[in-house]
């Protein structure tokens, strides 16, 4: 593995705290058969206190493993692999004990999932699950706890929660769902929140509402975000930073609206290019040909070089670093090296 | 009714599929949810028609009524002028080689013990369109036509990538020459790499064959790129109709309106004026009363009449058709709104939706 020509910027200037969340050379590869998927590999970075920091990719790039890795969620043949450092609230999670973890989980870091049909068991009310956290994690008095989950229903937003409380899952539609979630993720207080894909299943009325209440809990709570999607809007929207993956690694990061105006990655400016865009229509939308390779079989070089238009033979020889382009943001690209390079290929993203 | 044309390849008029409710423990049925609600269209020679809503408005079962895969329970559903809802055994198979489908989930929708090549040559020998020999290198032809390769006609789908898996759907819908087809929802499982591909495919399908769609989605801006005019529905009814660029310039029903302004946007520099809409779709087997989205509505001049007044479909500018009786014109005249307790006179409401900070 080629490491990082230049040091990669931590996002914490000098000066500052230590972020709440320090994430070093993360890999988490499945050993499967005599073949090994290295889905997560060499992801670095950091959230701070309070922030909301975007992850996006589309499937396959490694976003949700990165996730369940920072909750030590991986199971065999999956593999958190030695080297991997996590450091959450000054305390390494890769040497904590189960119980350690256990402790952390759903108490400082908490997660919400895509899926707000399966996540929640159909035959506890909603009270019932949203007060057994409280009782679990802080063992809380059967009272405290009811009142507890009343409280956050509220919280979220659920209309007269009291009664809401004593109903089952069928009965809530799927934002209202989300909403009990998100409430249960809550009730111990974290200070970081996973959020995988949390609107994806939910429609754009909805998905508003989601997003409209993540970004009012994350002010109010003074709550840290790690939002996953794939939606490059529904990181506009909400996020202040961004990450960008492809093939198990970060290949562009940089605050959101230097992301969104200054891309230096062919992959984020494809990605960016490739979404129909509401207001402007186009005659054709330009694609990026082919798919994502394979975990198990990340080319030589770029990982992204056989569908890149400006991909030349220093892309296969020379896996990229991740370049800085300015103080807090970086490609891993070698057109930020030779720059000159850096014109419309004539051929881009034409193909079909 | 709304974008009738003068020679339809389709026209669908009045078409309702009421499912029943059944509920206790013998299923008696209780009730009824009208999926489709007296739904009226026209799809023009070589056009897509999108149709745009949310979970639960119908849309799903308007395109596999209008293709007669769920019955209809009543309406006429003409095809080039032939009537598709007489049609029977013989004449209804040979009626299904104009109209196709592609679907949504690429991952369940082919048959995982078929190869592709078997996939797509179904359609040839079911309608004798080839055999033999000829069959195959039809195949091999269609593959090639959607961006895959011939030689994959012998593997399984589960060796394909959900963007392949979805132009082998594409590749069965063309196998038997159809002049239209429903596309439900057909690029919204893929990643948006993928989704440019496969959208761009869609249409360079139809200009090379003067293909129709009616294109089925709820993501607006894929339906913005695809379609001429689109229709939007809420609770199995179409409330707006309109071109693409004057439904989407100005959209006039106050659902629409919402439905746009939700749609995040791909630009952290515009923040844009979002209407947040209270609460949820409400059930469709017990719609409310008067003009379906009235509980949800924010238009300022919304009132008791809207709860009362079942809202026409009507023309507001030319070839612009909104169900709304408090954006003007409006056929309801004030007098009968009034009757009805109205107490806000119709007024234009049109929230500016993007703006620069």
């Amino acid at each position: 593995m080629t490491m990082p020509a230049r040091p990669v910027p931590n996002s914490s200037a000098a000066g500052e705290s230590p972020p709440l969340l320090r994430v070093q050379d993360l890999r988490t590869y499945f050993h499967v058969g005599g073949a090994v998927a290295r889905a997560v590999d060499g992801v670095s970075f950091d959230i701070r206190q309070g922030e909301t920091v975007g992850m996006v990719g589309e499937s396959g790039c490694g976003k949700s493993v990165t996730a369940l890795s920072l909750l030590r969620l991986i199971d065999p043949p999956g593999r958190i692999e030695s080297g991997s450092r996590i450091e959450f609230e000054g305390r390494d999670l890769l040497t904590l004990n189960e119980e350690g973890i256990r402790q952390l989980r759903g108490n400082r870091i908490a997660m919400v999932f895509q899926e707000p049909m399966t996540a929640l068991n159909p035959v506890f009310t909603i009270g019932d699950q949203v007060a057994e956290v409280a009782r679990v994690h802080a063992g809380a008095s059967r009272r405290a706890a009811w009142d507890r989950a009343v409280e956050m229903l509220n919280l979220v937003g659920i209309p007269d929660p009291r009664e809401r409380a004593k109903s089952y899952p069928h009965q809530l539609s799927g934002g209202m769902r989300q909403r009990v979630l998100i409430a249960m993720a809550l009730v111990m207080n974290p200070s970081l929140l996973i959020a995988d894909e949390p609107t994806t299943a939910l429609d754009v009325t909805i998905q508003a509402q989601i997003l409209e209440l993540l970004a009012d809990l994350q002010q109010r709570l003074g709550l840290a975000v790690l939002l996953i999607t794939h939606d490059l809007g529904v990181v506009a929207e909400v996020t202040s930073r961004v990450l960008v993956m492809y093939g198990g690694q970060i290949v562009e990061r940089a605050p959101v609206r230097e992301l969104f105006a200054h891309p230096r990655h062919p992959y984020t400016r494809g990605l960016l290019e490739a979404m129909p865009r509401l207001g402007r229509p186009r005659d054709r939308l330009t694609v990026i040909p082919g798919t994502v390779p394979p975990p198990t079989r990340w080319p030589s070089g770029c990982r992204f070089r056989d569908r890149c238009a400006w991909a030349w033979q220093r892309c296969a020889d020379e896996h990229p670093p991740e370049y800085v382009v300015t103080a807090d943001h970086t490609a891993r690209c070698h057109l930020v090296d030779e720059p000159s390079r850096d014109v419309t290929p004539a051929a881009a993203g034409v193909a079909r | 009714m709304p974008g009738a044309l003068a020679d339809p390849l389709l026209s669908v008029r009045k078409l309702t599929k009421h499912f029943p409710v059944r509920t206790g423990l013998f299923g008696r049925a209780s009730g009824q949810v009208r999926a489709v609600d007296g739904i009226s269209l026209d799809v023009g020679h070589g056009e897509t028609l999108g149709i745009v809503g949310e979970s639960g408005c119908g849309k799903t079962t308007l395109g596999r009524t209008i293709l007669r895969l769920v019955e209809p329970t009543s309406g006429e559903i003409r095809f080039d002028g032939v009537d598709v809802r007489a049609l029977k055994g013989k004449d209804l198979r040979a009626m299904r080689r104009n109209m196709q489908i592609i679907f949504q989930d690429p991952f369940s929708s082919l048959n995982p013990r078929m190869t592709i090549g078997a996939t797509v040559r179904e359609g040839l020998t079911v309608h004798r369109i080839a055999e033999g020999a000829a069959a195959d290198q039809r195949v091999r032809q269609l593959l090639e036509e959607v961006g895959l390769r011939g030689e994959y006609a012998s593997q399984y789908p589960h060796e394909f990538s959900g963007g392949q898996r979805q132009r082998v759907g594409i590749a069965r819908a063309l196998a038997v020459e159809p002049r239209f087809i429903v596309c439900d929802e057909p690029v919204s499982a893929l990643d948006v790499s993928v989704q440019a591909q496969v959208i761009n495919l869609l249409r360079d399908l139809q200009r090379d064959r003067g293909l129709a769609y009616l294109f089925i989605a709820h993501d607006l801006s894929v339906v913005e790129h695809m379609a001429n005019r689109v229709a939007v529905m809420y609770l199995g009814r179409i409330v707006e109709f309109a071109t693409a660029p004057d439904l989407y310039r100005e959209p006039l029903m106050p659902y629409t309106q919402a439905l746009l302004s939700a749609v995040p946007v791909p630009d952290p520099v515009t923040k844009r004026q979002r209407i947040v809409l209270a609460g949820d779709v409400p059930s469709p087997a017990n719609p409310p009363s008067g003009c379906v989205f009235h509980p949800r509505c924010h238009h300022p001049a919304r009132d008791a009449a809207c709860a009362a007044i079942v809202p026409p479909l009507e023309e507001k500018s030319p070839g612009h058709w909104v169900a709304c009786i408090k954006q003007p014109p409006t056929t309801v005249a004030w007098d009968e709104q009034r009757k009805a307790g109205a107490t806000k006179q119709p007024e234009r409401h049109l929230p500016v939706l993007g703006t620069a900070v």
